[in-house]
């Protein structure tokens, strides 16, 4: 009984943290209409900053208190509001969304750039010198007083802000219809503004108050983060008592988990996926209505001819092949990636890009076709291949069906908790027998994995590997691209544009997103077999749902609807950050911001940088005498490599400079386009109605 | 009489296509004026270029005398425009309190507001506490309407108060924008529906095409040629 009152007590405690945490979120989501995936972060950024002041530079508590909440918080808040959110505030949920992401995986990179993930960073509770209550046979420490005390606090204070003062009606209103606020003379921004400041006040609060009790690890606080969405979750995002109660649900659960669980070797890790598990639990349970409003503003999806299509196709295996033929073997294990992830990153096309649908687990999928290649293809057979992408397939269809209910930021939620749930339990299991089959997973170390037989061959050398894996994408590539002028594909479109439509039209939603998930995991299952391979052993690590998130990113920078998005993707996200470390070692840890940064090119590109690229490169490519100088020369320039003529920097910076040369070149030979021609009825909408236009009409009625 | 709002030449664009050249209008305190036409002749726009939400190409929005061309909204609303927008005009998760609440940025206070808008549209009242957004059409619609009463504007711009709405309710609106309008608010109407205010209204614009075609008094002539107009026919 005393222990059971004891685990109580620390269960209520943190529960007060994570309702402190949730409201926060509750705040910024019903008066921003952004779900913040980096709320979490700013308490962990928060945390580390009142740790620096304090035990690093030895400021007194209360002055350090002040600073981060009071000074750092506001500051960041308003930063973020500023250059994170205003800048997509126009564009619709998907990209406030992804911002969001962009920011999680940036602070993350940030805070283990500056602060070494190796050190240990102890933070002393708040009075841990003083005596704790006894509350009958119970003990309360003076920290989870003061933790409990802060969450009535903040309870009460914002329930007076947000339904009591003008200024609160003003924050939903702003959510509501933001150009209507300003009609009525309020100012939309400011309303942003404050709840940006207060959200991250209230991070930052959750984040000082839990970081004593656990350790200090950017990725670990940011992802405390997901049962402080639960807390959210059970207030459906918009009711503060609901995330109260949901926040005491989580606390508790963990907290009696901790004391009761039984202990063997499989589950340990379901305490720690405990939450995540109720995350995606609640999403199914409560109904979820997105708020009213209207927005979305729906990207082109283009159409990619079948020309074109083999065109990319044959680029992509030459640019394999001319890479594989000129780097050396540690090179082709990091490069190697480009088109194995680009593999992983050509999954988000159907998905995301076709019907709409916002997965974060599209690594973990990955991750399971690499461990199904890694136990039955040890001996490279290529059924085992078809297994994995099988596999990979059959989870994307298991997530699929639970999903069916959620769309947009629930979605995106219940994939991330999915992604969570494989992390800290599923991935970690040991092996187990299911009716007399071997089942394993990572062995809770790492899988070997080898490559496979091909027409007799073995392919083992990283080579091999790289072109194996140039040509799996450039077919992948081309099957995205059948299916973008199927009819099926149009269908994807169609449910993307609108559910409720796709539905009256009498198509089967069911089996349309269970088909779309199960096709997507299993091209991500590929690429993560494909990716195995190149690596030769792999950890559950480097699938994890924080692994997962930059590649997402760059793949929405990309354009989702592009299906070159997968060599866009691989390669931006391969080349630069490795080409970087190579020149400066040093800089390891900072490139790991990139991906985040790029978020940002996000609000000047919403249609995605590949639509763009094409757009640039049309001119060339057409060119009948620039292409095949250009074709030529840099057929010429690898030789001259191939045969170590020329270095590597003179052969890659060369062929860049001489392709952008050629291309401005060939734009310029482009004569400039005839004026458009405009039907008749849009005379006097689209160009100015001319005196002429009425003779010429005139005519045109006499003469039919 | 002097006009309290002018729109002089107005020429306004959607992405790049123009949808206005060169609008001119007058409303003169008091006055209500009608602006009628056919689907997609820019009604919808003028207002908003007159409310500061939609930017000119060239022209001039002049109130009150002063020049106001490309003021921010919030600028022209606390000078005194209230535009009622489109559809409703109502914050739908707000309750019908708080959307009260929000019409006392321009002066007055919440208990002259909430009594105004409760003593013209006592059904407010016994839904106060009530989601806007679940409110019937109409009551939607004197609940946006309530702000053009009680926050005592100059100029009331009022954009198809009757869509959607049995003509009773769209009879009752218009009788309370009559009674605005002898306060000495400068009025301007949108309708869809020509009947519906050519009775109330002093003056009426008749707009096709982004061009102001005809306007005048709203008498047998002016309502004879909205027919015409209105198939698209300019000659
Ligand atoms: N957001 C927009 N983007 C592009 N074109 C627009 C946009 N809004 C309106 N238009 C175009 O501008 C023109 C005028 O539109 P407006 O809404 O002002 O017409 P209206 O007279 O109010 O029509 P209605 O009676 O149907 O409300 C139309 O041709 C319309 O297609
Ligand atoms: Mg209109």
């Amino acid at each position: 009984m005393d222990q059971f009152l004891t685990f109580g007590i620390v269960g209520l405690s943190t529960a007060a943290i994570y309702a402190v945490i949730g409201s926060g979120l509750v705040l910024t989501y019903t008066t921003t209409g952004v779900f913040n995936f980096a709320h979490g972060a700013a308490g962990m950024l928060s945390a580390f900053m009142y740790w620096q002041l304090t035990v690093g530079w030895g400021w007194p508590v209360p002055v350090a208190l002040v600073v981060v909440l009071l000074v750092l918080a506001p500051g960041f808040g308003l930063l973020v509001e500023r250059f994170v959110l205003r800048p997509v505030q126009a564009l619709g949920e998907a990209e406030r969304l992804v911002m969001t992401v962009a920011l999680l995986s940036g602070l993350i990179a940030a805070a283990r750039w500056i602060w070494d993930p190796n050190v240990a960073r102890p933070l002393p509770m708040f009075f841990a010198d003083r005596k704790p209550f006894h509350l009958g046979p119970a003990v309360i420490t003076w920290h989870q007083a003061i933790t409990m005390a802060v969450a009535v606090a903040v309870a009460i204070g914002l329930r007076i802000l947000l339904y009591r003062t003008r200024a609160g009606a003003e924050m939903r209103a702003a959510v509501d219809d933001r150009a209507l606020v300003g009609l009525t003379g309020a100012d939309p921004v400011r309303a942003g503004r404050v709840s940006w400041i207060l959200g991250t006040q209230l991070a930052a609060i959750g984040g000082i108050l839990i970081a004593p009790t656990v350790t200090l690890d950017a990725a670990q606080l940011s992802l405390l983060i997901v049962s402080a969405y639960t807390a959210a979750v059970f207030g459906r995002l918009r009711s503060l008592p609901l995330t109260f109660l949901g926040a005491v649900v989580v606390g508790c659960m963990e907290s009696y988990l901790t004391g009761y669980l039984p202990q063997n070797d499989y589950l340990p890790g379901l305490r720690l996926a405990a939450p995540a598990l109720l995350l995606f639990l609640a999403l199914l349970v409560f109904p979820h209505r997105r708020l009213r409003g209207r927005e979305r503003r729906l990207a082109r999806v283009p159409v990619p001819s079948a020309r074109g299509t083999l065109v990319f196709a044959a680029v992509v295996i030459t640019f394999g092949a001319v890479l594989a033929s000129l780097l050396g073997e540690a090179d082709l294990i990091t490069y190697g990636a480009i088109f194995s992830l680009g593999v992983v990153a050509l999954s988000y096309v159907p998905l995301a890009g076709y019907a709409g649908q916002v997965s974060l687990c599209q690594l973990s999928m990955a991750g399971i076709g690499a461990v199904v290649w890694g136990h039955l293809g040890a001996h490279g057979q290529l059924w085992a291949l078809a297994a994995a992408i099988l596999v990979s397939a059959a989870a994307g269809a298991l997530v699929a069906l639970p999903a069916l209910r959620l769309s947009g930021v629930y979605l995106a939620l219940g994939t991330a908790a999915f992604a969570v749930i494989l992390d800290r339990w599923i991935f970690t299991i040991p092996a187990f027998h299911v009716l007399g089959l071997r089942i394993a997973l990572f062995d809770q170390g790492s899988v070997d994995i080898s490559g496979p037989h091909l027409f007799g061959l073995r392919l083992d050398s990283g080579r091999q590997l790289m072109v194996f894996a140039a040509v799996c994408l450039a077919l992948a590539s081309i099957g995205v691209a059948a299916l973008r002028r199927s009819r099926f594909g149009r269908r994807l479109i169609a449910l993307r544009d609108s559910e409720a439509a796709y539905a009256t039209l009498g198509g089967n939603l069911l089996v349309a997103k269970v088909a779309v998930f199960a096709l997507a995991s299993g091209i991500a299952g590929l690429g993560g077999a494909l990716y195995g391979m190149q690596q030769r052993t792999v950890t559950a690590d480097q699938f994890s749902l924080i692994a997962g998130l930059p590649i997402f990113l760059v793949a929405v920078v990309g354009g989702l609807g592009a299906v070159g998005n997968g060599l866009f993707a691989g390669t931006a996200f391969v080349g630069p950050t490795n080409a970087l470390i190579a020149v400066a070692p040093g800089t390891a840890n900072l490139v790991a911001l990139l991906p985040g940064l790029a978020g940002v090119g996000l609000g000047h590109n919403p249609d995605g940088i590949v639509s763009r690229f094409r757009r640039q490169w049309e001119p060339l490519a057409r060119d009948r005498i620039a292409l095949p100088a250009l074709l030529c020369v840099l057929a010429l320039a690898w030789a001259l490599r191939f045969g170590d003529v020329i270095n590597d920097w003179t052969y890659y910076g060369g062929s860049l400079l001489l392709a952008i040369a050629l291309r401005s070149w060939a734009d310029a030979r482009q004569t400039a386009p005839a004026e458009p021609e405009i039907p008749v009825e849009w005379w006097g909408l689209r160009r100015e109605w001319r005196p002429e236009d009425e003779e010429v009409l005139a005519r045109g009625v006499a003469a039919g | 009489m002097s006009a309290l709002l002018e729109l002089r030449g107005i020429r306004a664009a959607h992405e790049r296509i123009t949808v206005l050249h060169g609008v001119d209008l007058d409303v003169a305190a008091g006055q209500v004026v009608a602006l009628l036409g056919p689907n997609g002749a820019g009604k919808t726009t003028t207002l908003r270029v007159a409310a500061g939400v939609h930017p000119v190409e060239s022209g001039q929005l002049v109130l009150g005398g002063r020049d106001m061309t490309g003021a921010d909204p919030r600028d022209l609303a606390r000078a005194g425009v209230c535009l009622i927008p489109e559809g409703r005009g109502v914050f739908p998760n707000l309750s019908v309190r708080d959307n009260l609440l929000m019409m006392t940025f321009t002066g007055r206070g919440r208990e002259e507001i909430e009594e105004i808008a409760f003593a013209r549209f006592p059904v407010l009242a016994r839904r106060a506490g009530q989601a806007a957004g679940t409110l019937s059409g109409g009551e939607q619609q004197m609940l946006a309407l309530a702000r053009g009463l009680a926050t005592d504007p100059a100029v009331l711009l009022l954009d198809e108060l009757s869509m959607g709405l049995a003509p009773l309710v769209v009879g009752r609106l218009y009788e309370q924008v009559g009674e605005i309008a002898r306060q000495g608010v400068a009025v301007l109407v949108v309708e869809q529906f020509a009947a519906a205010v050519l009775d109330i209204c002093d003056h009426a614009a008749v707009l096709v095409r982004g061009r102001v075609e005809r306007q005048g008094h709203p008498d047998g002539g002016l309502r004879a040629e909205l027919s015409a107009l209105y198939l698209g026919s300019s000659t």
